[in-house]
């Protein structure tokens, strides 16, 4: 099949100018980073503060361009100006915080500011929204003023949002990061839903990794570089990898890490405490 | 600070709720404008009849009107005593070197009915419109504008982006108040320098704040292929329907019965 986001040899400078526009420093944000991501596919990019991952992110829109290598967004190098707008559509974008990316005053509004700007008709724009909403699962919300929602609830109105503009493709750069756990779970289930239900591609940029369960591939980033990638299984049997590059491993994988270094026959690969209950009993039952 | 309401809109489904913002606009002006062409009797009546009536069918209460007078009580004041001791005429009362006269008494009333009116008339409209449903209003009106480039997208995008933001801010604004005087910060007593100084360590890092709001806000509607107004639909275009052109003919019918007062009578 072909990749719905590709690119080959990204790297990224973040150049510092003083006030008569010399270059005062280059720091490399990004550096030589090959990803390809499917249709469909529900991708985790995950990585401490600062390893590049949010840059990349912002490659997957437009809103970056590559100082070199090249990036392919369902074909369309980004680079391409012409083709900017279209970029923009097929893969849209949640950011962290909630309040800074919401235009409208009311919820059904805001959804709308996306395929307003397309140039969607005025007719097909309600059933859009409503749709949307729905998918969000936030339609209960319609009429309401953004200020009054949680910040669960705001994020997934810009999820809605992205809907709206029917894109086939959604990038999250850190859409919990500001939430309390509720509102965590609550994105991350709307997030899951869409890409199961719908079938629209995620790309979930994080540095929690529970949030990385559920992915089909995670890209563990470091420096600017893919440290190492994978399905969450190959990636959460290298514990000490990832703690190497400052990461949070999640209760379960560590104790079960913990378990098997003690002698035990547990499988690398649990990430739930369901799986890791089930292989204690059998192990349990196995010396009995 | 929680949940500040912005303007004062009083929520309802009246029929003046329901009329086009537009058409409470250019009412609102044609009252204006109407209450400054009348200068008799007949004439107070026609735009006291108006006025009245707008109120009834809007069925905003009558004492939240009048509770929005309080804010122009010392303008109401000033030109009441102002016009009733400073107009030359025949004089009716006098103490000392002040003289009230005949004349002086029919200018006051004259203009404090007339600034009653017009607070009455603006606060209705306000009442009854959303912030945003006026934003779009303006920007719909002022499209002859874009003819000599005044970028009427943009204003209007901006007073509704403003709309969004300031209950944030406020809020903002609150915690960060907060914050300082957790470490001891002082708001409340010394002069008024010493305070508006003291004002300064929760000003700057709210300007900070909102120009950083402002930039997350400017990608995000990037993303969202914002491109400025061309080519723009919108989802509740504002349209107009039979309703909205009966009231554009009450206004047309105001204007022509004040000017008649003053011509005729």
């Amino acid at each position: 099949m072909k990749e719905i986001i590709k690119t080959k040899n990204l790297g990224f400078d973040y150049i510092r100018r003083n006030e008569n526009g010399e270059v005062e420093s280059i720091a490399r944000a990004i550096d030589g980073v090959d990803i390809s991501i499917e249709p469909g596919e529900f991708v985790a990019v995950l990585g401490a503060n600062g390893s590049g991952k949010s840059t990349l992110a912002r490659h997957l829109n437009a809103l970056l361009k590559p100082t070199e290598g090249t990036v392919w967004i369902n074909g369309m190098d980004t680079r391409d100006e012409g083709k900017i707008w279209e970029i923009r559509r097929t893969a849209g974008m949640v950011f962290q915080n909630p309040d800074n990316q919401i235009i409208g005053q009311v919820v059904d509004e805001d959804v709308a500011f996306g395929p307003e700007n397309l140039g969607v008709p005025a007719e097909e724009l309600p059933g859009r929204v409503e749709e949307s909403l729905k998918a969000a699962g936030i339609y209960e919300f319609r009429n309401s003023s953004p200020n009054n929602l949680s910040g669960g609830q705001k994020q997934r109105v810009s999820i809605a949002g992205v809907l709206a503009m029917h894109s086939s493709c959604i990038v999250l750069d850190e859409p919990t990061a500001m939430l309390d756990p509720l509102g965590r779970n609550d994105v991350i289930r709307a997030v899951r839903a869409l890409n199961y239900v719908e079938n629209i591609t995620v790309i979930l940029i994080t540095h929690y990794m529970e949030e990385t369960i559920y992915a089909d591939r995670i890209y563990v980033m470091d420096g600017g570089k893919v440290a190492f990638s994978g399905t969450p299984r190959e990636v959460y049997s290298r514990v000490e990898d990832l703690e190497k590059l400052r990461l949070t491993v999640p209760p379960v994988v560590r104790l079960s890490k913990f378990l098997r270094d003690s002698g035990l026959h547990i499988p690398a690969d649990i990430l739930t405490e369901d799986g890791l209950a089930d292989a204690i009993a059998k192990e349990y039952n196995a010396g009995t | 600070m929680k949940g500040v309401v912005l303007g004062q809109y009083y929520p309802g489904d009246s029929l003046i709720h329901s009329l086009d913002p537009r058409v409470k606009i250019v009412s609102t002006f044609v009252f204006i404008i109407s209450l400054f062409v009348v200068d008799n009797v007949p004439g107070y009546a026609v735009t006291a009849l108006f006025l009245v009536s707008a109120v009834a069918l809007s069925k905003v209460p009558v004492a939240r009107l009048i509770k929005g007078l309080s804010g122009i009580l010392v303008l109401m004041v000033f030109t009441a005593v102002f016009n009733l001791f400073l107009t030359p005429g025949e004089v009716v009362f006098s103490f000392y070197s002040l003289q009230i006269t005949r004349e002086g008494i029919i200018v006051t009333v004259k203009m404090l009915v007339r600034l009653v009116f017009l607070i009455m008339g603006s606060s209705l409209m306000t009442y009854t419109t959303t912030p945003s449903a006026l934003a779009d209003a303006l920007e719909s009106l002022m499209k002859p504008l874009k003819v000599v480039k005044v970028p009427v997208h943009e204003i209007s995008m901006m007073i509704s982006i403003a709309l969004r933001f300031i209950p944030i801010l406020a809020e903002e604004a609150d915690i960060i108040i907060k914050a300082q005087k957790a470490r001891c910060a002082d708001f409340d007593t010394g002069s008024v320098i010493k305070r508006a100084k003291a004002m300064i360590p929760v000003l700057v890092p709210l300007f900070v704040s909102a120009f950083r709001r402002a930039n997350d806000l400017a990608v995000a509607m990037e993303a969202r292929c914002y491109r400025g107004g061309d080519n723009r639909t919108r989802m509740r275009p504002l349209t107009y329907c039979a309703r909205d052109y009966r009231a554009y003919a009450v206004d047309a019918a105001l204007l022509l019965g004040c000017i008649l007062t003053r011509v005729i009578l």
